[in-house]
C-alpha cells in the first residue's frame, strides 16, 4: 500500500472508505434505538405504576420517534449482511467459523425481536393489556441489547482475537466463550452501551427543551426533560470512567492504538498529556504540540512515572493513521466533557426548577441532541482506524482480507451507488423524522381520522405525521 | 470432534428450505411491484401494496437469514458468489432499499407519491430481475481457483442469465397476480385473472428455454437427466401438471387454486435445478462438503436455529392469519 501521490482507483481504499460509509450510517439509528427502548420501557412502566395519564402521553411520542428511526435501521442493515462477502471476501471465508454463526445469531435475534414483540409495542396498544404492552416494550428493549452484544462480540475479536486458532489460513474456534467473551468485549459492551443511553438521553432532552422553549405540553415534557438530565448526570461521568478502563484495557492489547491516540512516538516514561499537535507520519514526529507534563502516564497507567510505548515500537508501515485517530479521540473527549458539564449544569439549575426558565440552558440542550451521534462516530473511528493495518489485530491485515477479484472500478461503483442510495433514503427519514417532531405530542395522541384497520402495519404507519406536509 | 451425523445434509435441508421460502414469499410481495406500472388504477395500486404491507418485511428476513446462514454453513459459497455477483448484489440491494422506503413513506405521502410508485415498482423489477440473473449464472457455474472467484465483474451477464433474469421477474409477477385473485374482489381481481395466463405463457418459454438450454452447457447435468436415475423426470412432469392447473382454475374463475399452484411450479422447478447439479453447490468445481464450515461452528448455530425457527414459522403462520381474507381499499 503506498501513501500520498498515487491516485489509481484502489480497490483496497475504496473498499475501506465503503465499509466505513456503511457503518457510519447504519450506527447512528441502532445506537439511538437501544437506548430509545429503554425509555419507552421507562416510561411504560411509571404510566402502569403511577397511573398518570402524561406518562403515556410522552411514551405515545417517542414510540412513534422509534418506530421511524427503527425503520430506517433495519433498511440500512440489510447491506451489512452482504458486504463481508462481496469486499472481503477472503477475510469472510477464512473467518466464517466465528462470525457466521455469531452474525447469524444477529440476524436470528433481531429477528425474533420484529417477530413477537415490535408490532404488540407499535400497534397493540389499544388491544392487549397494559401489562402485556409494557412486557412488549422491555422486551424489545432487551432485543436491541441482544443485538448489540453479538455485533459487538464479533467486532471485539477483530481488535483482541481469543479462543480460536488458525490452521491453513482458516480459522477455528476452540473456545465459544473466550472467542465470544474475548479480552476488549466488555469494555467495549459497557461503553456503547452508556452510549447508547447517553444519546437517547440527549436526544430526549434536547427535543423536550425545544418543546418548553415553546410551551408546548408543559407538563409532560418538563418530567421527559427532567429524566433525562438526572440520566445524563448520571452516565456522562460514568461514561468517563468506564472510557478509561476501556483504554487501560487497550494499552495492555493494542499500545499502537493507544499511540497513536495520545500521539507518542518515542517509548518513555512520564509522558505529557497532548492537548493539541498535528502528528506527522512521514516525519515520524508532531508539529506544535502543546501538552501537560506527565498527565499521559498517569492516566494510561495510573502513575506519574509509568512507561507508555510509542508508535517507534513498530514500522511505519505497521502504525494506524496517526492525525485521524489523534484528532477522533479529542473530538469524542471533547463532546464527552460537555456532556459532564451538562449534567453538572443541569443539577445546579434544578433548585426551583430554574431549568425549566433558564433559555440559554435549553438552546444548549436542542444544540447538544447531535452531540453524542458525533461522539459515538469519532469514537468508532479511533477504535477501528486505529486497529489499522489490521483487520485482526496483529493477525490479518486489510489488504488480505480484501477480494481478490475486485476491480477499483467495481468499488467506485458500489460506493457512490451506495452514497447515492443511502443519501436518497436518509433525506427522506430525516425529513419525515422532523416533521413528526414537528408534531409532536399533540399529534402523536391526536384520535387519527382513518381507520386503522386499512392503514398498512408498517413501523412507520405508527406515527402520525405526513411526509410532505399535504393533506 | 466426533461427528455423530452429517451436519452438512442437515444444513443443506435448512438453508434450501430458506432459500424456497425467500423466493416464495418475497415473490408475491416483489409482484406487486412489477405488475404496478400495469395496474388499471391508482385505487388498485393502493390495495396491491396493502396487500402485501403487513408481511412484506416479514418475508425479506429470509433473505437476511439465508445471507448469514450461508456464510456460517457453507462459508464458499458466500465468498464466491458474492465477489462474482458484485455488481448484481449490489443493485439487488439498492432495489430492495427502495422498494422498502417506498412501503413506508407511499401512504405518507400526498403530492410525491407518484414517486414511491416508481420506487416501489423500479426497486421491485430490478431485485427480481437480479435474483433470476443469480439463478442463472448458478447454472452457468462460477470460474474459481484455489477457492477463491477469478473471473470477471460481469461474467454473470450473459443472454442466458438475462434471460433467467425476465424469467424469474415474469415468475414473481405470476406469484403476484395469482396473490391478487385470492386477495382481492371486484376489479381489480378480474384484471388479475386476465394477466395471470399471459404472464405463465411467459414463465412457461423461459422454463423450456432453460430446460433445453442448461444439458448442453453441463456434461454433468445432461448424464443426470438421460443416463441417471429416471425418477426425477417426475419433477418437471409435475411442475407442468402445475402449470395446467392454473389455467383450468383460472378459467373456472377459481380464487385459491391459482396461487397454491403457482407455488407448486416454483417448488417444483426448483426442487428440479437442485437435481440438476447435486452435490455441486459452487458449480463446476465444489460440493456442499467442499463448501462446509466446520463441525464445530455448525452445530453451534443449528442449536439456535432449531430453537428459533419453529416460533418464526408459528409467527408467520399467526400473521397471515391475522391478515386472511379479502383485502379491502382505504383512503389515505
Amino acid at each position: 500500500m503506498t501513501f500520498g501521490g498515487a491516485m489509481e482507483l484502489d480497490p483496497l481504499i475504496l473498499s475501506r472508505i465503503q465499509f466505513a460509509f456503511v457503518v457510519c450510517f447504519h450506527a447512528i439509528f441502532p445506537v439511538f434505538t437501544i437506548g430509545l427502548a429503554s425509555f419507552i420501557a421507562a416510561l411504560e412502566a411509571l404510566s402502569l405504576k403511577t397511573g398518570n395519564p402524561l406518562w403515556q402521553r410522552l411514551s405515545k411520542f417517542w414510540i412513534q420517534v422509534f418506530a421511524v428511526v427503527f425503520g430506517m435501521g433495519v433498511v440500512s442493515g440489510i447491506v451489512m449482511s452482504f458486504q463481508f462477502g462481496t469486499n472481503w471476501s477472503n477475510f469472510a471465508y477464512a473467518t466464517a467459523n466465528f462470525f457466521g454463526p455469531i452474525l447469524s445469531y444477529e440476524v436470528v435475534t433481531a429477528f425474533f425481536l420484529e417477530a413477537g414483540f415490535l408490532g404488540v409495542l407499535l400497534f397493540g396498544r389499544d388491544k392487549v393489556p397494559q401489562g402485556v404492552h409494557l412486557f412488549a416494550a422491555i422486551m424489545v428493549a432487551v432485543g436491541t441489547f441482544i443485538s448489540a452484544f453479538w455485533i459487538l462480540s464479533a467486532n471485539s475479536l477483530l481488535h483482541t482475537p481469543d479462543g480460536i486458532t488458525v490452521e491453513n489460513g482458516l480459522y477455528y474456534v476452540d473456545s465459544w466463550r473466550d472467542a465470544i467473551f474475548n479480552p476488549s468485549f466488555k469494555f467495549r459492551f459497557l461503553h456503547m452501551g452508556i452510549a447508547a443511553f447517553l444519546t437517547a438521553a440527549f436526544v430526549v432532552a434536547g427535543v423536550s427543551a425545544w418543546y418548553l422553549m415553546n410551551k408546548r405540553e408543559v407538563e409532560a415534557n418538563k418530567k421527559a426533560l427532567s429524566m433525562s438530565l438526572w440520566m445524563i448526570l448520571l452516565l456522562a461521568p460514568t461514561q468517563v470512567v468506564v472510557g478509561d478502563f476501556h483504554g487501560v484495557n487497550t494499552l495492555k492489547h493494542q499500545p499502537m492504538k493507544v499511540a497513536a491516540i495520545e500521539g507518542h512516538w518515542e517509548t518513555g516514561t512520564g509522558i505529557p498529556l497532548l492537548l493539541f499537535a498535528i502528528p506527522d507520519k512521514e516525519a515520524q514526529e508532531n508539529h506544535f504540540e502543546i501538552g501537560i507534563p506527565k498527565l499521559g502516564s498517569l492516566i494510561l497507567t495510573h502513575d506519574w512515572e509509568g512507561e507508555v510505548k510509542g508508535l517507534k515500537e513498530v514500522a511505519p508501515e505497521d502504525q494506524p493513521p496517526v492525525i485521524i485517530v489523534f484528532w477522533a479521540f479529542r473530538v469524542m473527549v471533547g463532546l464527552g466533557t460537555l456532556m459532564v458539564l451538562f449534567g453538572l449544569a443541569g443539577l445546579f439549575l434544578r433548585r426551583k426548577q430554574r431549568y425549566l426558565e433558564c433559555r440559554p440552558f435549553l438552546n444548549g440542550l436542542r444544540m447538544m441532541s447531535f452531540a453524542p451521534f458525533i461522539a459515538v462516530l469519532a469514537g468508532w473511528i479511533v477504535t477501528e482506524v486505529g486497529r489499522a493495518p489490521w483487520l485482526i489485530y496483529e493477525q490479518m491485515r486489510h489488504a488480505e482480507g480484501l477480494t481478490p477479484s475486485l476491480t477499483g472500478g467495481m468499488a467506485l461503483f458500489s460506493l457512490t451507488g451506495y452514497i447515492f442510495v443511502y443519501a436518497m433514503i436518509f433525506s427522506a427519514g430525516v425529513f419525515y423524522l422532523m416533521s413528526v417532531l414537528r408534531g409532536g405530542l399533540e399529534t402523536a395522541n391526536a384520535e387519527q381520522i382513518d381507520s386503522d384497520v386499512e392503514k398498512a402495519q408498517r413501523p412507520i404507519s405508527a406515527a402520525n405525521a405526513n411526509l410532505d406536509g399535504g393533506l | 470432534m466426533d461427528q455423530p451425523f452429517d451436519l452438512v445434509i442437515i444444513w443443506a435441508g435448512i438453508i434450501g428450505f430458506a432459500v424456497m421460502m425467500y423466493v416464495l414469499m418475497d415473490g408475491f410481495d416483489l409482484g406487486q411491484g412489477i405488475l404496478y406500472p400495469f395496474a388499471p388504477d391508482d385505487h388498485s395500486r393502493d390495495i396491491m401494496m396493502n396487500s402485501v404491507a403487513p408481511v412484506w418485511d416479514g418475508n425479506e428476513t429470509w433473505l437476511v437469514l439465508g445471507g448469514t446462514g450461508i456464510l456460517a454453513a457453507f462459508p464458499l459459497v458466500y465468498s464466491v458468489l458474492l465477489p462474482a455477483l458484485y455488481i448484481g448484489v449490489f443493485l439487488m440491494l439498492a432495489g430492495l432499499i427502495f422498494r422498502g422506503v417506498a412501503f413506508e413513506f407511499r401512504f405518507k405521502a400526498n403530492t410525491t407519491k407518484y414517486l414511491w410508485d416508481w420506487a416501489f415498482a423500479g426497486g421491485s423489477f430490478v431485485a427480481a430481475f437480479a435474483q433470476g440473473a443469480v439463478v442463472g449464472a448458478y447454472v452457468q457455474g462460477f470460474e474459481t481457483n484455489n477457492l477463491v472467484y477469478v473471473g470477471g465483474p460481469l461474467d454473470w451477464l450473459t443472454p442466458f442469465t438475462i434471460m433467467t433474469g425476465l424469467g424469474l421477474v415474469a415468475g414473481y409477477a405470476l406469484l403476484g397476480s395469482t396473490w391478487l385473485i385470492m386477495k382481492t374482489e371486484g376489479e381489480l381481481q378480474q384484471w388479475a385473472y386476465k394477466i395471470t395466463p399471459i404472464l405463465l405463457i411467459m414463465v412457461l418459454v423461459v422454463f423450456g428455454v432453460v430446460s433445453i438450454y442448461t444439458p448442453f452447457v453441463d456434461q454433468g447435468v445432461l448424464n443426470r437427466w438421460f443416463n441417471g436415475v429416471s425418477i426425477i423426470w417426475l419433477l418437471p412432469v409435475l411442475a407442468l401438471y402445475c402449470a395446467f392447473l392454473i389455467f383450468r382454475a383460472v378459467k373456472k374463475q377459481q380464487e385459491g387454486m391459482p396461487f397454491v399452484a403457482t407455488m407448486g411450479l416454483f417448488l417444483f422447478t426448483y426442487l428440479g435445478l437442485l437435481a440438476s447439479k447435486w452435490p455441486y453447490i459452487v458449480p463446476p468445481d465444489y460440493t456442499l462438503w467442499d463448501a462446509a464450515s466446520a463441525y464445530e461452528s455448525q452445530l453451534f448455530l443449528l442449536l439456535g436455529f432449531l430453537f428459533v425457527i419453529p416460533i418464526v414459522m408459528a409467527y408467520i403462520a399467526w400473521s397471515y392469519w391475522i391478515f386472511r381474507g379479502k383485502v379491502k381499499g382505504g383512503y389515505h
